[in-house]
């Protein structure tokens, strides 16, 4: 039986704006079992990005029970949540969010930092996972000096460097050219094939056809959820 | 799986290492964060250098400038009051008049002496003193010099020593001797090559036998004098006041702007002493009222050290204050300039912020990360202000020739203090970069 990684239970999300409550996740439900591949999709404003930073751990329920390998992280404290997000998840964000003034190598470190990890140990596991990137000759490089798709690649690097239960993409290749966003998506292939849980929010068709199983919004609820 | 609880992620976040090693990741962190503004960096710094600079160097000046005035009134002795002969100012007047015939008569008379000793308790000693200004030669060689007469126990009494040789005695003195002691900067200029002990020098028609050559004195030699600068500069000489009395008589001529001026003064300078430091004021306040009583006009001062002294501590005292204040002041807008520019790199960092948060880092860690970025820049402030508030008083000293003194802690206070700026001022921004939301962050262009 595969394991369960993500158990969302009637989740809602409302946003209250003075008088008016914004309902974003209107009880939305689901698993998803380790080595998915899923792709969540739908028209903007369906709540992609706020179901996206629930899974993430970077925001909390209105109401609804959200497990993550099997732990309730629905009601807990901020402290806890930043060590969920820094042992569990990785993020793969479209705009790639970098720190600027660090090197391609200290990026990939960032998360195993905030874990407390010896210093030439995550050193040596950052340069391994830029390797597996192939960014093994731009260790010392700052964010600026490469291209769009290399910056893609070392953020995908520093999402991998803490072995997560769950790799979340919010569009990663929005702010691609064609070439770079298929080279990016053959790597979350790569991944997938090794058994990796990937969660992917994305407006387009193409990308969406790389995941096994793709859930659908609108206005707040889960439309389709289908595997493919 | 299910089974593990929440407490599994509290021990997750637990795994870290030791403090140390952790601060000195983050310090290094703050370090790149700071290389990438340098400028702006070494400007927000800049407050702080300024601030601690010029605490360490004023303090050190006015430490310096009070020891020195300090010390020249110790050298006219805490337990002495000192009386001099001053010329009343609208007789001064009469005698610009110029009348060659007129003679001024005005100062300090040995009956004052008698009646002080006499009538008031609790005065140990009194040393009498005629000062006279005249050139002092060795065969061709000449100084200016003033001339003191003086009693046997006046180096005991001003604490003004003898370096080689003697003090004239009791004996000298009752035999109106010819014998002197020389000041320490006469010697040069009359002896240059030899020992003046033994020597004779030539006063007008007089030889007088050196005995005795004093120690350079304190600045208090110097600055005793109440009259014109010419004087001040001169070194002493010392003779018995016997022989003085003999060869010199009452009468003082002076020659000024081509006219002569004839003076009576009996006794130039006058020194008491008193038992104990508690008596002191009683004794003045005294010795004021028998003065006031035999002589009509103000012609002489009465110089308390001990005053002095004290007055001396109070300015200190307030001068520190006042120090004081225009430190915190400084430090404070330092710190606000600190605090200013670190508000503006969370907001501009905030994107950084959001992205951390996702990887996992606390609240904490944001804090820390901002707290020791301000600490950082408040510290190297601390660190260059120290060195040039070293600095800058060792120019003054060397090229001003004040006399500057650094105490041990001031500059410690100082860059405590910068720190403690750093802390204070950096808390705020810390905590501002600290409670974003991680989503809003990341949504931040
Ligand atoms: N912080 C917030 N405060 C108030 N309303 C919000 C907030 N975040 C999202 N919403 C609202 O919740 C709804 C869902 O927003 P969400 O950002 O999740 O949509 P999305 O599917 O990501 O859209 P897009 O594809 O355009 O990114 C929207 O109506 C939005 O206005
Ligand atoms: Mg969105």
């Amino acid at each position: 039986m595969p394991t369960q990684i993500v158990q969302f239970d009637q989740v809602c999300k409302f946003y209250q704006m003075g008088l008016v409550t914004v309902e974003a996740l209107r009880g939305v439900s689901f698993d998803i079992h380790a080595g998915e591949y899923v792709s969540i999709m739908g028209p903007s404003g369906c709540g992609k990005s706020t179901l996206l930073n629930l899974l993430g751990c970077l925001d909390r329920p209105t109401s609804g029970q959200y497990r993550l390998g099997g732990d309730d992280v629905s009601q807990m404290n901020d402290d806890t949540l930043s060590a969920v997000r820094g042992a569990r998840l990785g993020f793969i964000f479209q705009s790639y969010n970098l720190i600027q003034q660090l090197t391609v190598v200290e990026n990939i470190e960032v998360p195993l930092y905030y874990q407390g990890r010896p210093e030439e140990e995550s050193r040596a596991l950052a340069a391994r996972y830029a390797e597996r990137v192939g960014l093994g000759n731009r260790l010392t490089h700052k964010p600026f000096e490469l291209s769009g798709g290399q910056q893609q690649r070392v953020a995908i690097a520093r999402a991998l460097v803490n072995d997560p239960l769950v790799i979340l993409a919010d569009e990663p290749t929005g702010n691609l050219d064609s070439i770079s966003g298929v080279e990016i998506l053959k790597i979350f292939d790569d991944l997938h094939e090794q058994g990796k849980t990937i969660i992917l929010v994305t407006h387009d068709e193409n990308v969406s056809r790389h995941a096994r199983r793709s859930i659908r919004l609108r206005d707040g609820e889960v439309e389709s959820d289908v595997r493919l | 799986m299910s089974e593990s609880s929440t407490n599994s992620f509290a021990s997750i976040g637990v795994i870290r290492g030791p403090l140390l090693l952790r601060l000195r990741r983050t310090v290094r962190l703050g370090v790149k964060s700071l290389w990438l503004h340098k400028l702006r960096s070494l400007l927000t710094a800049l407050g702080i250098v300024f601030g601690v600079c010029s605490v360490i160097a004023m303090l050190a000046i006015g430490e310096g400038a009070s020891y020195a005035a300090q010390e020249e009134i110790k050298t006219l002795g805490s337990q002495n009051i000192i009386l001099r002969s001053v010329k009343p100012p609208e007789e001064q007047k009469v005698s610009e008049k110029g009348s060659q015939s007129y003679v001024l008569q005005y100062g300090l008379t040995y009956l004052d002496i008698q009646r002080i000793r006499s009538t008031i308790p609790g005065v140990t000693v009194v040393v009498p003193g005629r000062i006279m200004r005249e050139y002092v030669w060795n065969i061709s060689r000449r100084v200016d010099s003033e001339i003191m007469g003086t009693v046997p126990w006046y180096p005991e009494m001003r604490n003004h020593h003898v370096a080689r040789g003697r003090f004239f005695s009791d004996k000298e003195m009752e035999d109106k001797a010819n014998v002197c002691v020389l000041g320490a900067g006469m010697v040069k200029g009359l002896f240059p090559l030899e020992s003046p002990l033994g020597k004779d020098v030539r006063v007008g028609g007089d030889y007088y036998e050196v005995i005795g050559v004093m120690e350079p004195a304190g600045k208090g030699a110097t600055t005793e004098e109440t009259g014109d600068n010419a004087k001040a500069a001169a070194e002493r000489m010392f003779i018995p006041l016997e022989t003085a009395k003999t060869r010199y008589g009452e009468i003082l001529r002076k020659v000024r702007s081509g006219s002569f001026e004839q003076e009576r003064v009996q006794l130039h300078e006058v020194t008491v002493k008193v038992a104990t430091p508690e008596q002191v004021i009683p004794v003045a306040d005294a010795i004021k009222e028998v003065m006031e009583r035999n002589h009509k006009k103000k012609d002489y001062d009465i110089i308390v050290p001990l005053e002095l002294l004290k007055r001396a501590e109070r300015t200190k005292e307030i001068f520190n204050i006042v120090l004081g204040s225009i430190a915190a002041i400084s430090l404070i807008v330092g710190g606000i300039g600190i605090m200013n520019i670190m508000l503006a790199s969370v907001t501009e960092r905030t994107r950084e912020i959001g992205i951390r948060r996702a990887l996992g880092a606390k609240r904490r860690d944001i804090i820390t990360q901002f707290l020791v970025e301000t600490v950082m820049l408040s510290g190297a402030g601390g660190v260059i202000g120290v060195l040039l508030g070293v600095t800058i008083p060792w120019f003054v000293s060397h090229f001003a020739g004040m006399k500057t003194i650094i105490t041990f802690w001031s500059p410690v206070v100082a860059f405590t203090i910068s720190g403690i700026v750093g802390v204070v001022f950096g808390i705020y921004p810390a905590m501002r970069a600290a409670q974003m939301d991680p989503v809003e962050a990341l949504r931040h262009e």
